[in-house]
């Protein structure tokens, strides 16, 4: 497994994109005080909303089209 | 993954799970309020409140703040003086019968510019006393906080053998897929494969930030007894001082060793985090992250000189770092919001784990992976 290419396998790219953007979130208003709390919550919102959307949001339909 | 190595993966899984699943299911529940204890606080009254007064409106001096204090409970003595980060305008005096005595302590709210009484806040009652005693020792002191820490650490390795487990479950599955069609069990082993996905690093991170807090008592027992005792290792034996100079001098003392930093919490002679004979003064920085860790200075409490001043030693800094990464309370209300959104969703992948386990725990392990479809052959990669 080549370094990073966690990133860009099929299985793992949605999970470890995710990942580091939470890490990103969680980071990012530590450090510093004002506009990153924006970043931060957006940071760790787009995983809350991605796990809606597919968990309850998403049409079943859509769902099948994409099972390989 | 061959399948004896699935198989020993999944027992880690069940198991790590089992034992904590109630414990964590509690304390993402008690959690749930306490991410909003300030904006709760607030609503039920039971908070300080402070007027606006116009900026720059002089403070008070300290020692009018502790008079102050004092008068609401002549009997007894001050303990601590401390500010919250986010809110300068008054202070929390702690006083107790004795300086170590806390069973009948009382805190005094006080603005820190009139030097007027705003409360008396009591933190040992009520729905958010309840709430932070079961989060944090279950009503059992420092052997129930250590338990608990222990059931964070069956979190981590729950959530590190997830991981390993994602790759043979989602084998079949695109990214997110939840088949809604079959059994409800499909259903939900795919919902806890998604939500446990998309909380992964959240859960980690809050995890193993609570386990660090647990130490936290131990910790700071053993930064007294090391590094505290060598700082005030030059006046044993001598007679503690009959009356305390001046806390408004010792503070000003403190101010001029660092003038960029500002008091967060102070110890009064006696008292668990200073000598006999000092005012230990605990500073901090002007950012989310400085503004938590903490500086000591000593000063002499009959003279206000400064006798000491150290960096905390390098486990206290990771234990003060690790309590905002567990608080969620660095970024405003929508950091808040979403704090508690990532608890729900981790409650539900706690939950559904505990069904996926109950619905099946009399079926032998082998059929498990024959329905998936993983027994016999190399599972995934």
């Amino acid at each position: 497994m080549k370094p990073f290419s966690i990133f860009t396998s099929p299985m793992w790219r949605w999970p470890a994109w995710l990942g580091l953007l939470t890490a990103i979130g969680l980071v990012a208003a530590l450090i510093v005080d004002g506009w990153p709390d924006l970043l931060s919550s957006l940071a760790l919102g787009l995983p809350v909303a991605v796990g809606a959307w597919y968990g309850w949001c998403r049409p079943q339909a859509a769902a099948d089209t994409y099972r390989y | 993954m061959t399948t004896a190595r699935l198989k020993t993966w999944l027992w880690i899984h069940k198991w790590s799970s089992l034992v904590c699943t109630v414990f964590m299911l509690l304390l993402c529940l008690t959690g749930l309020p306490l991410i909003f204890h300030h904006e709760i606080g607030h609503l039920l009254g039971t908070e300080a409140e402070a007027p606006e007064l116009p900026a720059g409106t002089p403070r008070a001096d300290l020692d009018r703040v502790l008079d102050a204090a004092r008068e609401r409970a002549p009997s007894k003595v001050v303990q601590f003086m401390s500010q919250e980060i986010d809110d300068d305008r008054f202070w929390y005096v702690t006083l107790g019968d004795t300086p170590l005595d806390d069973d009948h302590q009382k805190t005094v709210a006080v603005d820190a510019r009139s030097a007027a009484v705003l409360a008396e806040p009591k933190f040992d009652e009520g729905f958010m006393y309840v709430m932070f005693k079961l989060h944090v020792d279950l009503f059992a002191g420092l052997p129930g906080t250590l338990f608990l820490g222990l059931m964070g650490l069956l979190l981590v390795v729950a959530i590190v053998s997830g991981v390993v487990l994602y790759a043979p479950f989602m084998r079949k599955l695109a990214f997110g897929e939840v088949r809604r069609g079959g059994a409800p069990r499909t259903r939900w082993l795919d919902l806890h494969n998604l939500l446990g996905a998309v909380t992964l690093v959240w859960a980690f991170v809050v995890g193993l930030t609570g386990v660090i807090n647990t130490l936290g008592e131990p910790l700071f027992k053993l930064w007294q007894a090391t590094e505290v005792s060598e700082m005030i290792a030059p006046y044993k034996g001598q007679p503690a001082p009959a009356t305390l100079g001046s806390m408004q001098r010792a503070w000003e003392g403190a101010q001029a060793l660092e003038p960029q930093m500002r008091v967060r919490f102070v110890a009064f002679p006696g008292t668990a985090f200073s000598s006999e004979h000092h005012y230990t003064i605990f500073m901090r920085g002007g950012t989310p992250l400085t503004a938590r860790l903490l500086k000591p200075v000593l000063v002499d409490a009959q003279t206000a000189k400064v006798t000491d001043s150290r960096n905390l030693p390098w486990y206290l800094t990771a234990l003060l770092v690790s309590q905002p990464l567990h608080f969620g309370d660095y970024g405003g209300m929508a950091m808040k919001i979403v704090w508690a959104l990532l608890d729900i969703l981790t409650i539900i992948v706690l939950g559904s784990g505990l069904y996926l386990w109950w619905g099946k725990r009399k079926r032998p392990l082998e059929q498990a992976l024959a329905d998936l479809g993983l027994a016999g052959a190399e599972a995934g990669r």
